[in-house]
Order: C-alpha cells, then sequence, then structure tokens
C-alpha cells in the first residue's frame, strides 16, 4: 500500500525549499541591502527622536525606489551566474600565462593620466583645487606608502597615520614652530630629511619588536602605538602645543638659493604642482622596488612565509624594510601636510584617519600602486562630489559599509595588480591561503 | 643468522663529512620526536633516510635545517673551504645561506607567481640588491637583474622545464611542481640538498624522471643530497647509503642492499613475522 | 607615594570597572577561541547593548522615581534589554561580516579589516540615528547613584558598584556553567581546538560559531548597560576605548582563555585605576594602551596561558 505526503506536508517541505532557494536567497539579500542603503541615505535621527531617522527612511515612499533598485541589482545577480560558467571557462585559460608584455602597453595610458593630472587642475574652481591638494594630493602620497607595508609585504599597520604625525610635528620643530626650540632653525624643504629620518626611525622602533608577532596582534599593537602617540601629542603641551597644536604656523615652502627666490602661500596650484612632482617621483621609484629584488621577496613572504625562509629570504628583514619605507612614505606627507595647511592639531590624525587610508589602499587594491592611487583619488572626492546629497558626518557610515561589502566581493580592489587577483582566486578556490597572516609559523610544518 | 648492521655506536667517523648530526633529542612537550640520533654524512654522499610514517624523517630535516631546535645534541654543518659550523638556532634563511636548502614534503611554491619567478627567488637570496638600489635602478642593480635571469633560465633548463618558464606555478602539472621546488632550492648555491619525498605522489614516468635529475644534480653539479622517500625502488637506485629511523630512533644504517635485508628494519615495516618466537612466551 | 592615599578609594571603582572589562573580553576572547579571529567590532556590540538598555528602561521609567524591589527590577530589565540587543547586534555581525568571508576561504587580514569596517558602520549608524551627544540612563534608584552604600576601609562603595559587581559576578558564574556543563560549551571548546574535527564528530560548525557570537554578545550588551548606568551614559562613541582596553584585559590574561579573561579584566580595571592618581586622569588611558604593547610583544601567551580549546 503507498502512502502519498498529506498535501499539509508537502506545502511545508515547499515552503522550506523555496526559502533555501539560492536565488529566493539573494533575493532577500538584495532586499535587505535595499533597506540598509535607504536607511543610510535617509534622514538622521537625533538626541530627542531616535526613531526619526528610522521612520523617515523606511516608513516613507522614499523606500520604495531602493526595494526596485534591490530587484533590478538581483536581477542583474541571477543573470551573471547563469553566464557564469562559460565566463570562468575563457578567463581560466587566460590565467594560466602571466602576460608579461602588458606592461608596455600601460604607459601611454600613464601619459595620458600624467598630462590630465597637469592640465586639469587649473580648470577647477578654487574649491575643488583645495580638494585636491589637500584632500586627494596628500591622501594619495599616504596611500602609495601604506600600500608598500600593507599591500607589498602583507602588513596590517593600523597606527599608520602616527608617522604622519611624527613628521608633521619634526618639521614643525625643525623650522621653529613649536614651543620646543631647535638648534638650528631650518628651511621647510631641509625639515623634510629629518622629519623622513624621524618617521623612519620610528618606523624601526615600532617594528623590530612587533614585525615577529602574528597579523592580528601586529594590527593590534600597532593601533596601540598609534593611540599612544596622540595621546602624547595632546598632552605634552610645552612640547607639541598640546590639543591647540604648534603656536606658531608651520612656514610654508620656500627657496632661497641660486638666485631663485620663491615663497608657496596659501594658493593650492603651486602647492599641487610640488606634490605632483613628488607623487610622481615616488611612484616610479616604488615600482621599480616592486619589479626588484625587493619586490619579489615580499610577495615570497606574502604568498608562504616559510617557503620564503627556507629559500633564503631574511623575512623579517623585509618586512622591517617595508614598515620602515612605509613610515618614511607617511612623514614625508606629513611635512607636506603641515607646511601647507600651517595649522596641525592631535584631531588631524586620529585613528579614524589611518582607517581611512586603509580604505582607500583596499578599495584601489592592495598590492597595487596605480589602484593606490586612483582608489585614493576616487575616495577622496566622493564626499565633495556628493556633498549635496550626503553629509559630512556620515562618511565613515559609507567607509564601514565600504570595507565590508569589499572583502565579501572584491577584496582585489577595484584596481587589481594582476598578481592579487591570481592570488584571491586561488584562495577562493581553496589552493593557497594568499597571505601572511594565515601562514603557519615557522615551528608548525610536519 | 642476522646480517644485522654495525651497532651504531660504533659508526666510523666519515673522513670527509658534509653534514654530521650527533646525538640529538627533539622534543614536543611530552612528545619525544627524535630521541639520540646520530647521522654523517659524506661529502657529495646521496643518503637516504627511511622508516614508517611518523618516524621522524621530516623533523629530522626540520632540524638540520633549523625550523627546529633540538633539546640536545649538536648538528655540525662542512662547507667546502670554510671551518665547520653548528647550525642549531640559527635562523632558517641563515642555514640556507650557510649552503643548505630543502625541498618540502608538501610541495609549498608561491602559487601565484610563475615558474621563472620562483626560481628567480631562490637565485636572489644570494645576491645584494637593497632597496636604495632598487628604487634608484643601480648600475649594479640591473647586472644583478640579467644575471639572475640568465641562471633561472639555466637552471629551469637543467630540470626539464624551460618551455614553463611562464606558467603560474600552481597550474603545473605535479611532477613539474617538484622539480620546480627543487630547481628554487638549487638557485640558493647549496652545497647540501634536502629532499623532502620527492617522488611522492609521481607517476613512474615522473619517478625516472626525477631518479635522473636527483643523478644529475649529484654528479655534476657535485651536491650532496640528504633524501627522505618511501620509494624503495627509488631508494635502491641512488642512495649510496641508508639510514632508518623508527620512532625517533636509528635503528639501522648502511648499505641499501644490507639495510633492506635487516630483520629490524623489516620488522619496523610490517611489524614480527607470525613465525617469530613471543617475548618470554612460547617457542 | 602616590598611592598611599584612598589606595581602596581608587581600588573599588577600578575593580568595578574591572568587572565591566572581564564582561566585554568575555566576548572578544569566545570569538577569538572559535575563530582566531579578533572581533573589532564587539564594541559596537557594547555600545548597542547601552542603548538598547536605556531606550527600555527611560521607557519604562517615564516619570517614575523608582526605589526598593522595583528598582532592582529595572536594572534587572535593563541589563536583559541590554544583553538581548546586544546578542542581536553580535549574531548580524557574525552572519552579514564574517559568514561570507568564511564561505569564501578568505585570508586573515580580510576578517579583520571587514571587522574594522563594520565597526565604524554601527558606530556612524547610532550616531547618524540616535544624535552625536551622550544621553544618560534614567536612574532606576532613588538614592543617588554617587552616594556610598556603605564604606570599605573609608573607601565607598555606591548603589552602582554593587549592581555591577552582582550583576557581573552572577553573569561570570552562569557563563562558566555554560562552557563547562551544557553541549552549547562543549560545542564551543570543541570548535576552538579543532573545528575539522569537530565537524566530522557532528558538530554544526556554523551554528556554534553563531551561538558563541551570541553568548559574547549577551555579556557585551549587559555590560554595555551597566556602563551606561554610571555617570558617563550611553554615547555613539562609547565602545571604541573600553572596547580596546577589555581587548587588552583578554590578552592580558591569555587570549581564548576564559578564567583569563575575567582575571585579566579585574587586573585591568584595578591597575588602570590605581594609575589615576599618579599620572591624572589624561594619561590614564595610555597606561592601557603601554599594557597592551607590552604584553604583545614579552608575553602574548598572557598570564594564564593562550588555551584554544582547553576547558577555560
Amino acid at each position: 500500500m503507498t502512502t502519498t505526503a498529506t498535501p499539509e506536508k508537502s506545502r511545508v517541505t515547499q515552503a522550506r525549499a523555496f526559502v533555501a532557494d539560492d536565488r529566493v536567497r539573494k533575493l532577500g539579500g538584495c532586499l535587505l541591502a535595499a533597506l540598509v542603503v535607504a536607511l543610510m541615505t535617509g534622514p538622521s535621527g537625533s538626541l530627542t527622536s531616535p526613531t526619526h531617522g528610522f521612520r523617515a527612511s523606511l516608513l516613507s515612499g522614499r523606500v520604495v525606489v531602493f526595494l526596485v533598485l534591490g530587484v533590478a541589482l538581483w536581477g542583474a545577480i541571477v543573470g551573471r551566474d547563469a553566464i557564469a560558467p562559460e565566463v570562468a571557462r575563457a578567463s581560466a585559460v587566460l590565467r594560466r600565462f602571466n602576460v608579461l608584455r602588458d606592461s608596455r602597453s600601460r604607459y601611454p595610458a600613464y601619459a595620458a593620466l600624467l598630462a590630465l593630472a597637469i592640465v586639469v587642475p587649473h580648470l577647477l574652481s578654487n574649491f575643488w583645487q583645495e580638494v585636491v591638494v589637500d584632500q586627494i594630493g596628500v591622501y594619495v602620497l599616504l596611500a602609495v606608502g601604506l600600500n608598500v607595508v600593507v599591500g607589498f609585504a602583507g602588513l596590517l599597520d593600523l597606527g599608520y597615520i602616527a608617522f604622519y604625525a611624527i613628521g608633521a610635528y619634526s618639521s614643525a620643530y625643525w623650522t621653529g614652530s613649536l614651543p620646543i626650540k631647535p638648534p638650528h632653525h631650518f628651511n621647510p624643504f631641509v625639515s623634510i630629511i629629518f622629519a623622513v629620518l624621524a618617521a623612519m626611525v620610528a618606523g624601526v622602533i615600532l617594528g623590530a619588536p612587533t614585525l615577529r608577532l602574528r597579523g592580528d596582534y601586529l594590527a593590534i599593537v600597532t593601533l596601540g602605538f598609534g593611540e599612544i602617540i596622540t595621546i602624547y601629542a595632546n598632552n605634552l603641551t610645552s612640547v607639541t602645543g598640546g590639543a591647540q597644536g604648534p603656536p606658531k604656523p608651520v612656514p610654508h615652502f620656500s627657496i632661497d638659493l641660486f638666485g631663485i627666490h620663491y615663497k608657496w602661500r596659501l594658493e593650492n596650484l603651486p602647492y599641487y604642482y610640488l606634490l605632483l612632482v613628488f607623487v610622481v617621483v615616488i611612484l616610479v621609484m616604488f615600482r621599480c622596488l616592486e619589479n626588484s629584488r625587493v619586490g619579489r621577496a615580499w610577495t615570497a613572504i606574502r604568498e608562504d612565509e616559510v617557503a620564503a625562509e627556507a629559500s633564503g629570504v631574511n623575512t623579517y628583514k623585509y618586512k622591517l624594510m617595508a614598515f620602515a619605507i612605509g613610515a618614511s612614505t607617511s612623514g614625508f606627507a606629513g611635512v607636506l601636510f603641515a607646511s601647507k595647511i600651517q595649522a596641525i592639531t592631535p584631531l588631524s590624525f586620529l585613528l579614524q584617519q589611518s582607517i581611512l587610508v586603509l580604505v582607500l589602499v583596499i578599495f584601489g587594491g592592495m598590492g597595487s600602486l596605480p589602484g593606490a592611487v586612483l582608489g585614493a583619488a576616487v575616495i577622496q572626492w566622493l564626499p565633495n562630489g556628493l556633498r549635496t546629497y550626503i553629509k559630512k558626518e556620515d562618511l565613515f557610515l559609507y567607509l564601514g559599509a565600504l570595507l565590508v561589502v569589499m572583502m565579501i566581493y572584491r577584496p582585489q580592489g577595484v584596481f587589481p595588480s594582476r598578481r592579487r587577483s591570481r592570488e584571491l582566486a586561488m584562495a577562493e578556490a581553496g589552493m593557497t591561503t594568499a597571505d601572511a597572516m594565515s601562514a603557519p609559523t615557522a615551528g608548525e610544518i610536519q | 643468522m642476522s646480517a644485522v648492521a654495525e651497532p651504531l655506536a660504533a659508526q666510523t667517523p666519515i673522513a670527509d663529512p658534509i653534514v654530521t648530526v650527533d646525538h640529538i633529542t627533539l622534543r614536543f612537550g611530552g612528545v619525544t620526536s627524535l630521541s639520540d640520533v646520530t647521522l654523517q654524512q659524506a661529502r657529495g654522499e646521496i643518503l637516504a633516510v627511511i622508516g614508517p610514517n611518523g618516524a621522524g624523517k621530516t623533523s629530522l630535516f626540520n632540524s638540520i635545517t633549523g625550523v627546529y631546535t633540538p633539546q640536545e645534541g649538536s648538528i655540525l654543518f662542512y662547507p667546502a673551504g670554510a671551518p665547520s659550523t653548528s647550525v642549531l638556532g640559527r635562523k632558517v634563511h641563515r642555514v640556507n645561506k650557510l649552503g643548505i636548502a630543502r625541498t618540502f614534503q608538501n610541495i609549498r611554491l608561491f602559487s601565484a607567481l610563475t615558474a621563472f619567478e620562483n626560481v628567480k627567488i631562490g637565485i636572489e637570496s644570494r645576491q645584494h640588491t637593497g632597496p636604495v638600489g632598487a628604487m634608484l635602478r643601480l648600475p649594479y642593480m640591473r647586472r644583478e637583474e640579467r644575471e639572475g635571469d640568465r641562471r633561472a633560465t639555466e637552471l629551469l633548463d637543467f630540470v626539464g622545464l624551460r618551455a614553463r618558464a611562464n606558467e603560474l606555478a600552481a597550474s603545473l602539472p605535479y611532477g613539474a611542481q617538484r622539480r620546480l621546488e627543487i630547481a628554487r632550492a638549487l638557485g640558493t648555491q647549496p652545497q647540501l640538498l634536502l629532499l623532502d619525498e620527492p617522488a611522492a605522489g609521481t607517476n613512474p614516468v615522473e619517478k625516472q624522471e626525477l631518479e635522473a635529475l636527483i643523478r644529475h644534480i649529484n654528479a655534476e653539479m657535485g651536491i650532496s643530497i640528504l633524501l627522505i622517500e618511501h620509494d624503495m625502488r627509488l631508494v635502491m637506485s641512488v642512495a649510496t647509503r641508508v639510514v632508518v629511523l623508527n620512532f625517533g630512533k636509528v635503528i639501522a644504517e648502511g648499505r641499501p642492499t644490507d639495510v633492506q635485508r635487516n630483520p629490524a628494519v623489516v620488522e619496523a615495516y610490517l611489524g614480527k613475522p607470525p613465525d617469530a618466537p613471543a617475548e618470554g612466551g612460547e617457542s | 607615594m602616590c598611592l598611599t592615599h584612598h589606595f581602596w578609594g581608587f581600588f573599588i571603582p577600578g575593580l568595578a570597572n574591572g568587572f565591566l572589562y572581564a564582561l566585554i573580553a568575555l566576548g572578544y576572547t569566545l570569538v577569538y577561541g572559535v575563530l582566531q579571529l579578533i572581533n573589532f567590532a564587539h564594541s559596537e556590540v557594547f555600545m548597542s547593548g547601552g542603548f538598547g538598555g536605556l531606550f527600555v528602561v527611560n521607557w519604562l521609567i517615564g516619570d517614575k522615581h523608582p526605589s526598593g524591589l522595583s528598582s532592582v527590577w529595572y536594572v534587572v530589565i535593563g541589563i536583559v534589554a541590554g544583553a538581548v540587543i546586544g546578542a542581536i547586534v553580535a549574531f548580524i555581525l557574525e552572519r552579514v561580516a564574517y559568514r561570507p568571508l568564511r564561505r569564501r576561504h578568505a585570508p586573515k587580514l580580510a576578517f579583520l579589516i571587514s571587522a574594522i569596517g563594520m565597526s565604524y558602520f554601527l558606530l556612524s549608524l547610532a550616531g547618524k540615528e540616535f544624535g552625536r551627544d551622550s544621553r544618560t540612563i534614567k536612574a532606576p534608584f532613588t538614592t543617588t547613584p554617587t552616594k556610598p552604600l556603605f564604606t570599605f576601609y573609608g573607601a565607598p562603595i555606591t548603589v552602582y558598584d554593587a549592581v555591577i559587581a552582582i550583576a557581573a559576578i552572577a553573569m561570570l558564574i552562569m557563563l562558566d556553567r555554560i562552557v563547562n556543563a551544557t553541549r552549547l560549551g562543549q560545542g564551543i571548546r570543541a570548535v576552538a581546538q579543532d573545528a575539522d574535527t569537530a565537524s566530522l564528530m557532528g558538530v554544526d560548525i556554523n551554528r556554534v560559531i553563531a551561538q558563541t557570537f551570541i553568548v559574547g554578545g549577551l555579556l557585551g550588551g549587559a555590560a554595555g548597560f551597566l556602563f551606561g548606568l554610571g555617570t558617563a551614559g550611553v554615547s555613539y562613541t562609547m565602545g571604541f576605548t573600553p572596547g580596546l582596553k577589555a581587548f587588552t584585559a583578554a590578552v592580558l590574561g591569555g587570549i581564548g582563555n576564559i578564567r583569563g579573561a575575567m582575571l585579566g579584566g579585574l587586573l585591568l580595571g584595578v591597575i588602570e585605576n590605581l594609575s589615576l592618581p599618579c599620572f591624572g586622569a589624561n594619561w590614564v588611558d595610555v597606561v592601557s594602551f603601554y599594557i597592551l604593547v607590552l604584553v604583545l610583544l614579552v608575553r602574548p601567551t598572557g598570564i594564564l596561558g593562550e588555551r584554544l580549546g582547553r576547558s577555560a
């Protein structure tokens, strides 16, 4: 005698199967994401009316727009999944070979970008010129420097902005702006040397004992270091000027040699071109570094630290090198910043800033120099370009969400280096671990 | 009548050793991985270390290369034309710089790099270009770069991977990956090469190529080879001498044919024969 | 010496802080045990517990001035509300930020970065929706929270201190029971020791991990409410510094080690507060950060030793 399932039972199993179905889950995810975005972009609440933000964002007409966008996103995802096997097959064939010739074809693109970088600032309004110098220019430098630490060597430094602070305050010191006076006053250009040296030494001092720690502990220690520096900057009023910063303004750059007399002033363009020269030089140098013995050693360390050591690579030395180079670059950026803004306070050097630079590097692409530049440019442009739609205080709301989304869907960044894409694709397929943080320490092989 | 090898305490010291392991004991918490292990390898010799799984063979390798530091005993390395140095307590990359290179049981290549780049990393560990030279592309940096490229091509050729130089290491067939790992190790200019189960997982054709490669390395480059292997045919055909480990102790040592017949060795692998007298039991 | 006067006067509040740090530290240590991950966003779990308790208690108290038994009632409700909200946020955190990464075999770096992202996201969301000033929780006791219940060698012990101590001890005992005497606890310990083998033995890894986050969230959220009861109140940035200090406490005691987190929390709270008369309020935070840096450099396994898996 055969028993057939009763109609009610099959409905429950049907319901369960429906919810468990991959596409339904994706739809649910997209709709949820749409609601979150609606909330993020909606009006804010306040002390007295905490639910105002929720009600105005979610229980109003605008929600429908977001839900529709959510469904559209779902449609795109489902569509892409349908053709995914074909795409994967095609790209797998391409991935087998390292197409070295690619690097030649990039040069015209770089030349074009450089031309744009030279010409475009003239066409911008004063507001935008200031954004380009203060927010984009300096942060491009910071991102490129952090990229060496995080991207090339695979070390997460959450206290990166501390070196920026050290550079800025050093420059202030040697140009006589701090309450304590240096033995001799120097031209701001010359103070660059001292500032970079100070930042490098600080990098070595921090790195020497900590770089043998495993990755997550290294991140926390650097974070602690950053916090300690901020507190000292704030509290040692007689040395650093405390919370208000140096009492005298840091002088602008000036040249007084060989008959050339030029003083940079608050105008944006002269600073911009100075910054451009520095950034281009540093980019060229770092690119050479990347494709050299040093860059390859960093890649080996990132891929498999144990194998790298066994192949004669002094992993500790290379990590320290990356750390020191990153710190120096940060210090250098600090000088440029200080001499333009002239007034520095501990508020410019908070953990938030370190995280911001990290977002720039990750968004652009860890380990990718063009990625760091473009990532910095795009992310720093957004809050200014969209300032009529998005409030400035909400910046980290978007940055935080961006980090999470990037890590899940595009960890290699938006403009990745080919190598990093490969590493992550292999990790996803379970073939390797893709970074130094999860490599076992030397004592764990059987 | 058993063909027992010489009592190990009375091993005659070798005239020209490349490495001597002297009464080392390696412990991890409560587990003793190596117990009073002594062995010597002559310069230019191919010495095989065999034994059942868990016998301590890889621990021995790790001790020689500086990954682990035995609590007791000493390990001395005799680089040609230089005084002997102790390996104990040195960092792994320093041991490599002394002249000892290794491959891994589970193949540890840099997967997302090409074969060529993998070998270059080995070669570059002997170079000297630093960050300044690299950033400014100074002449000596460019010279070292050209030299490194040339040597990498040479080594890839030597192991038969010239045609696959630009392929990603992870996409190479298994046998090729093993050979690439050897090429990378050779790039570090070792005098002693430790191969950890190089034939594991390879098919008979690849095994033969490996056999030829090992002999080639030993004969052409004069590199002494210390080999862990389970494939007895390979061991018999390349090794000059064999050392047998079991439960962290050396139980036999001698020529391959002698060791093969040693009852202690047979027992270690297969257990006691069914008709052997039990301890203190019936005959 | 700066400590000879009023030693107990600084020790007692330090101990109270220490209990809070212990509760938060447990969240870090539990998650680190099963995932080997520093849950950077746990500080926001703490913060959301504070807000949760705040809203519920303020709404219930309204204009009343409770005393006696109803005070106890309100405190318990507040703790439960904070705990529940904390658990919910922790659960969401795991589902949204970490599980997708686990599915993709993401490198460890990715987890930490995602954690940082979630931390800032939650913090900014709270600031956006609830305003950027701090809010106080309406006193569930009629006596001013700062008037002492009794004194101990001349040091005042306030209602607030007593509440924290009692609540924290109760929760710690409950946690100890859960970890050592329930299947959930067994699952947590198994996954912490060897996730692959545990799953082969039939343990549902995803469920255990979710439950671990929930337990940590309950404790952290409760701590958030208790913290908010004090003078500082509740604000969207309240999570960062206590979170970092609690993490320091977890490492100090031995990461992954539950008793270690408890010990570390109490120790850190006391040390930190005892340094108040010596260094001044401006420098107190630096003491904790130095301890963090020093512990990680000198003895990263902590006082009681790192334990990834063995029972507490």
